[in-house]
């Protein structure tokens, strides 16, 4: 995924001039063929997440496209009052790039678990959220952000995320992506977690049931005929993300399906379930330890399902 | 128009609008009101017929809590009406106790949590070095403002990309919120940190109008941003509230309000 971001972006810097990347210095290797191409255009802050965040802000309120770049909790909970005031309240183009979402860095410690940003974004007005769910989503929101005429914080994994779409048509921002029509449960999915999905799936057919699968490549604003649609339809709707289910994508859907008055689904969130992850593993690991996976997508399914 | 006629004004509406909206902060008002005056009236390139003209200076309250007073100097340069200034603090009014850029001509940025300011004339400074324009940057902060640790990220920047077309005022009034800053977190030498964070440093009287031009028009043969340390009295200019912590927050009303009046009055330029 952050290769695939680099990629674009740099597509976007060639097109347009006023693009700026700033990095709170991290992403050496990651961000080196922007350098290697614009190395006027980067500007390492030091290890200052508020001084990046305001940085951006002054270079937006300039005219400029930039790309706030960090990863964890560093570019989201350091530095959030800056995003607020700063870009968001002044309607700003800064785009904040957070590589290293959920349990990405798992082994390296509770610090690294970036498990609350989706809530905390979310909560800001005006604020775009996206949480891609594989590379071409990526692709796609990267080039959406830089239109958007203010400010987005877009989530990350770090890599070898598995491929859904073969293309995109017509992606727009707020709009979720069909990946699979199915009956009786629907399964809503950000950021990259599909692998889970797409194996729960497979497992669910030995008990006669292929849901509909829906990738959530934005949670803010959240796709409200998607959800609106599916409640009708289906018998329940499950949610998943690497993410507290406090406040996060499942919060946004549960938002939505509460003021709905005619609905025949119920919800089921599949999340961490309100806590710090402090045990030492792997994202694999992590997301079994803490029932984010296949497994339990497909016990879900099955319970609410009676089947 | 001269600087200290607009310094008068700026402590005149001050008092008056922190008297009609009951509001906070006269003593900041008055302590930054001789910075103000001649930014404002000597040294900004701003036109209020063309608020965002691409070439204006750029000004950051970064103080944002004596956002009276740079309504006050955008009224009397002709932004807005003098009129509206009743308006501070008023229900469904657009001047906010701090400085808001919402509707108001002129403000260029909205600030009132401090530590803000210079990061994003930062990113200003550096947008117009890139675009290689003329302009400068100015952001006046406060001294309590400088127990932030977001100040300091902000000054290394500063130095580090050689902005040396970014001027920072720190209102040294020596006060904060609850008492004297030496009281609360020791700040001084404060010269002495700017200095060793790369600024070239003026350490002025903040109330002589010609020195703070001075100082304004001063330049330096090297590439380093600027910091004026402008040494203030919180209160200036009406004795009962000069170096008097009460006056952070307390409003002008009855005979304190009548009595700063007349304390003015008998100064008018």
């Amino acid at each position: 995924m952050r290769e695939t971001f680099v990629k674009t972006l740099i597509e976007l810097a060639e097109k347009n001039p006023n693009v700026e990347l700033l990095t709170a210095d991290l992403g050496f290797g990651v961000l080196r063929p922007y350098n290697e191409k614009f190395p006027d255009r980067l500007t390492n802050v030091g290890i200052a997440e508020q001084s990046l965040i305001g940085v951006s802000a002054g270079l937006a309120k300039e005219g400029k496209t930039v790309f706030a770049y960090s990863i964890g909790n560093f570019p989201s909970l350091r530095c959030l009052e800056q995003i607020r005031n700063d870009c968001a309240y002044h309607e700003l183009n800064v785009n904040i790039i957070c590589v290293g979402t959920g349990f990405v860095y798992g082994a390296l410690g509770m610090s690294h678990h970036a498990t609350e940003d989706i809530a905390v974004m979310r909560a800001l007005p005006g604020v775009c959220v996206f949480s891609p769910c594989d590379a071409l989503e990526v692709e796609c929101v990267t080039k959406a952000m830089a239109e958007y005429k203010g400010t987005c914080y877009m989530r990350l994994g770090r890599g070898g995320e598995m491929r859904i779409h073969d293309k995109i048509n017509d992606f727009k921002i707020g709009k979720a992506i069909k990946v699979k029509d199915g009956k009786r449960a629907a399964i809503f999915l950000t950021g990259g977690i599909y692998d889970e999905v797409n194996s729960a799936c497979e497992q669910l057919k030995a008990f006669g049931i292929e849901p509909s699968v829906y990738t959530f490549p934005t949670i803010k604003p959240i796709d409200k005929d998607v959800i609106e649609k599916c409640a009708k339809e289906h018998e329940v709707i499950v949610t998943v993300e690497e993410h507290n289910i406090t406040g996060g994508f499942s919060g946004a859907v549960a938002e939505v399906m509460a003021e709905l008055k005619d609905k025949k689904a119920f919800l089921v969130r599949i999340g961490l379930n309100d806590t710090y992850s402090s045990v030492v593993g792997s994202q694999k690991y992590l997301r079994d330890y803490y029932g984010i996976n296949a497994k339990k997508i497909v016990e879900s399914v099955r319970e609410s399902l009676n089947v | 128009m001269t600087d200290s006629e607009l310094a008068w004004k700026i402590r005149r509406h001050g008092v008056e609008m922190t008297h009609i909206s009951k509001g906070s902060h006269i003593g900041s008002v008055l302590s930054v009101a001789d910075i103000i005056a001649v930014l404002y009236n000597s040294i900004l390139n701003i036109d209020p017929k063309n608020p965002t003209m691409e070439e204006r200076d750029r000004f950051i309250l970064s103080k944002g809590h004596a956002g009276a007073a740079v309504y006050s100097a955008l009224a009397e340069r002709g932004f807005f009406d003098t009129e509206e200034l009743k308006n501070h603090y008023k229900d469904g009014g657009i001047l906010s106790g701090h400085v808001s850029h919402k509707g108001v001509s002129g403000v260029e940025f909205s600030t009132g949590s401090l530590g803000h300011g210079l990061a994003v004339a930062n990113g200003m400074a550096l947008a117009a070095k890139k675009d290689n324009k003329k302009h400068k940057i100015y952001v006046v902060m406060g001294d309590g403002e400088c127990d932030e640790g977001s100040v300091w990220e902000a000054a290394l920047f500063s130095a580090h990309f050689k902005l040396d077309n970014l001027v920072v005022i720190v209102d040294y009034n020596k006060m904060q919120s609850l008492d004297f800053c030496e009281n609360t977190i020791s700040l001084a030498p404060l010269a002495d940190k700017w200095k060793a964070f790369g600024f070239n440093v003026l350490d002025i009287d903040g109330h002589n109008l010609t020195v703070l031009k001075e100082a304004f028009e001063k330049k330096f043969d090297n590439n380093k941003p600027t910091c004026i340390i402008a040494n203030t009295i919180k209160g200036k200019g009406i004795s009962f509230m000069e170096n008097n912590i009460l006056w952070h927050y307390r409003t002008p009303q009855g005979e304190e309000y009548e009595a700063a009046v007349a304390e003015l009055e008998a100064q008018r330029p």
